[in-house]
């Protein structure tokens, strides 16, 4: 799908942003994970990096696929 | 907005970023370069630069609209405000902006659109003539640069203090990047990284919220914290507390936040700032640019979230107590303005935390993109076209555009280093941006509303209505007992004092208009047809479906927003 006048969507932008956002930060989450630092958060236990990188690379693949640029994009 | 010129002297940085967090600031310096480059070759009318060839959609149109508001300072300085004043500080959010933004898509959004007008001065040049879109023109388009400079400048020293980076390299780094992705794209390539700006800031932001109120327990919770932190002061309560000056954390009165606030400059602000507007000006048709402010204010409902509740759980969590300025220098400890940096460093871990620093910088990136973009069309369609080059090809004025942006980039950093200098300067700008306004919602809400304003009486009453603002201002800096008159009491704070002085200011520029106007004679009703309501006629959406239909949704942001204010009455 591409936007107005064949013009790749500002939310396909936006969806690999995001992928590549979700992708470093579950990775940084699951390092965490791993070897833990010698100072953490608070509330590290809930291990935010983790599902909130899921979740963004969730959306992000989402955005991606559904706003890819068509044949037709210029 | 808050003072961030005594942070240079904190002690110590207050995030430190690793690689990741670094890579994650990188790419999205790069990540915006890439979309301003793409979108050069789309950029080559002057309809495509100045007005993104008008053919966005109501959601982009909306949500940029809002994100051109959603500066970093915004984020740092009203999470400052919050944990001084509490839940008040929600005003600006809630009954400081949703009424007015409803206003502006239903009521004024037709006369913008239809008129065509490529900016609020082009209107006011169709409705009332050349001099007062000259008067308009000139002093938004120099405010705008110097606000742009100012911000420059504290979203350095917050970068300074925050991560301890250069301000020369936060200044060229981030100002260049904007200038380089507004020149070439114009306000489409501003508008699309505006929306990507937007996500980044709300993902980059929402964590410390969520996190927040898991460690409290829930809002409940964060209340009674809250209180037992801080025994006899309320602050949690949206309107309770309003009914006399001193019994607030704030020294207001509730007609100072209706009346000042949620009428005055709210309105002013939302309805007339061509900053914002241009955004709406921006969209595919005219059912889009009145769903845009619609869908900007369900938005600006929802930025509390993100802003006033960390200030509030650094109220109840946060075992330190900040203070002013001069108090958190004096004592080594920390002020209003860092509690949004505390929670990111209390929640964000790595990677997280360069998601959070992202935000920052989405944000300023933004704000500053939308200054330079409105500047750039209101100098060469408002200044250069009208007063200097008549009628050159459409290239010239885009070229002109394109340069101009880079001008302004550039004047902007003066100012940055300027009030780096002389750092009291910030402070009478900040005061010289209220001034315009008030009195030019008095004079564009005539215009717009009543057919016999007329061309002298809109000049008379814009002039009148800024130069009582500049005088009210002065006499307040020259006698601080004049404070009783201009804001009914000698303990109003500074917002107050704004909301008042705003009241008064557009009182004189309505009452100047209106006499001016029936002393002079009006322009014939044929000349009115696309400006002026009763004079205009405005395509009907009886066939439109329910759904579609703007009103429908204003009408359901307005019951949402008054909900809200009972829940947190």
């Amino acid at each position: 799908m591409t936007g107005e006048n064949g013009q790749i969507s500002i939310w396909f932008f936006i969806g690999c942003l995001l992928t590549i956002y979700g992708v470093l930060i579950t990775g940084a989450g699951l390092y965490e994970l791993g070897s833990p630092p010698a100072r953490t958060v608070v509330l590290a236990e809930l291990h935010a990096p983790v599902w909130w990188g899921l979740l963004m690379l969730a959306g992000g693949l989402a955005y991606a696929y559904f706003f890819r640029p068509s044949k037709d994009s210029k | 907005m808050t003072n961030f010129a005594l942070l240079l002297a904190a002690p110590e940085r207050l995030i430190h970023l690793n690689a990741v967090d670094m890579a994650i600031i990188a790419i999205y310096f790069a990540t915006v370069l890439v979309i301003g480059f793409y979108l050069k070759g789309r950029s080559s009318t002057g309809d495509d630069f100045f007005l993104a060839g008008r053919e966005m959609t109501a959601w982009i149109a909306g949500l940029a609209f809002l994100s051109a508001n959603l500066g970093s300072l915004e984020l740092m300085g009203w999470a400052a405000a919050s944990y001084q004043y509490g839940i008040l500080a929600t005003h600006w959010y809630w009954i400081g902006a949703i009424p007015a933004m409803l206003f502006l898509g239903v009521v004024m959004m037709p006369f913008y659109y239809i008129s065509k007008t490529h900016s609020v001065p082009g209107y006011l040049q169709l409705r009332y003539g050349e001099a007062s879109r000259g008067l308009s023109a000139v002093s938004f388009a120099f405010m705008t640069v110097l606000m742009s400079g100012i911000n420059m400048y504290s979203m350095a020293l917050v970068m300074k203090v925050v991560l301890g980076w250069d301000i020369n390299f936060s200044i060229w780094v981030s100002s260049i990047t904007v200038a380089i992705y507004v020149a070439l794209g114009g306000l489409r390539s501003a508008i699309f990284n505006e929306v990507l700006q937007f996500v980044l800031i709300w993902l980059g932001a929402m964590l410390i919220p969520i996190l927040g109120l898991v460690e409290a327990g829930g809002w409940t919770n964060l209340q009674a914290r809250i209180a037992a932190n801080w025994a006899g002061q309320n602050f949690t309560s949206l309107w309770s507390t309003l009914g006399t000056f001193d019994g607030n954390p704030m020294g207001i009165h509730w007609t100072g936040i209706v009346l000042g606030l949620g009428w005055v400059i709210s309105f002013g602000y939302w309805t007339t700032d061509f900053l914002v507007v241009q955004r709406v000006l921006a969209a595919k048709d005219l059912r889009a640019a009145k769903m845009a402010p619609i869908i900007g204010a369900w938005f600006k409902m929802l930025v509390p979230f993100i802003v006033i509740l960390p200030g509030l759980l650094g109220l109840g969590l946060l075992d330190m107590k900040l203070t002013g300025e001069a108090e958190a220098i004096a004592a080594g400890g920390h002020s209003y303005n860092e509690v949004l940096p505390l929670m990111m460093a209390r929640y964000l871990g790595p990677g997280l935390l360069g998601l959070g620093v992202t935000a920052l910088i989405a944000g300023f990136m933004s704000g500053m993109a939308g200054n330079v973009s409105a500047f750039a069309t209101v100098w060469t369609y408002d200044i250069y076209r009208a007063f200097f080059k008549k009628d050159a090809a459409d290239a010239h004025y885009v070229s002109m555009g394109r340069w101009c942006t880079i001008l302004g980039v550039l004047v902007s950093i003066g100012t940055a280093y300027l009030v780096m200098e002389f750092k009291s300067i910030m402070d009478y700008v900040q005061a010289l941006f209220s001034f315009f306004i008030a009195p030019l919602f008095g004079t564009v809400l005539l215009g717009m509303l009543w057919k016999r304003a007329t061309p002298a009486g809109g000049f008379w009453g814009l002039l009148t209505g800024t130069g009582a603002s500049i005088a009210m201002w002065a006499w307040v800096k020259a006698d601080a007992s004049a404070l009783r008159y201009i804001a009914f009491s000698p303990h109003a704070k500074d917002m107050a004092e704004n909301m008042y002085r705003a009241l008064w200011s557009w009182i004189v520029c309505v009452v100047v208009t209106v006499v001016v106007s029936y002393m002079t004679k009006p322009k014939p009703l044929a000349e009115l047809n696309g400006l002026v309501y009763g004079a205009t006629e405005i395509p009907s959406e009886q066939d439109v479906p329910l759904m579609s239909k703007p009103a429908f949704w204003a009408w359901v942001v307005g019951v949402v927003f008054v909900v809200l204010n009972v829940i947190f009455w």
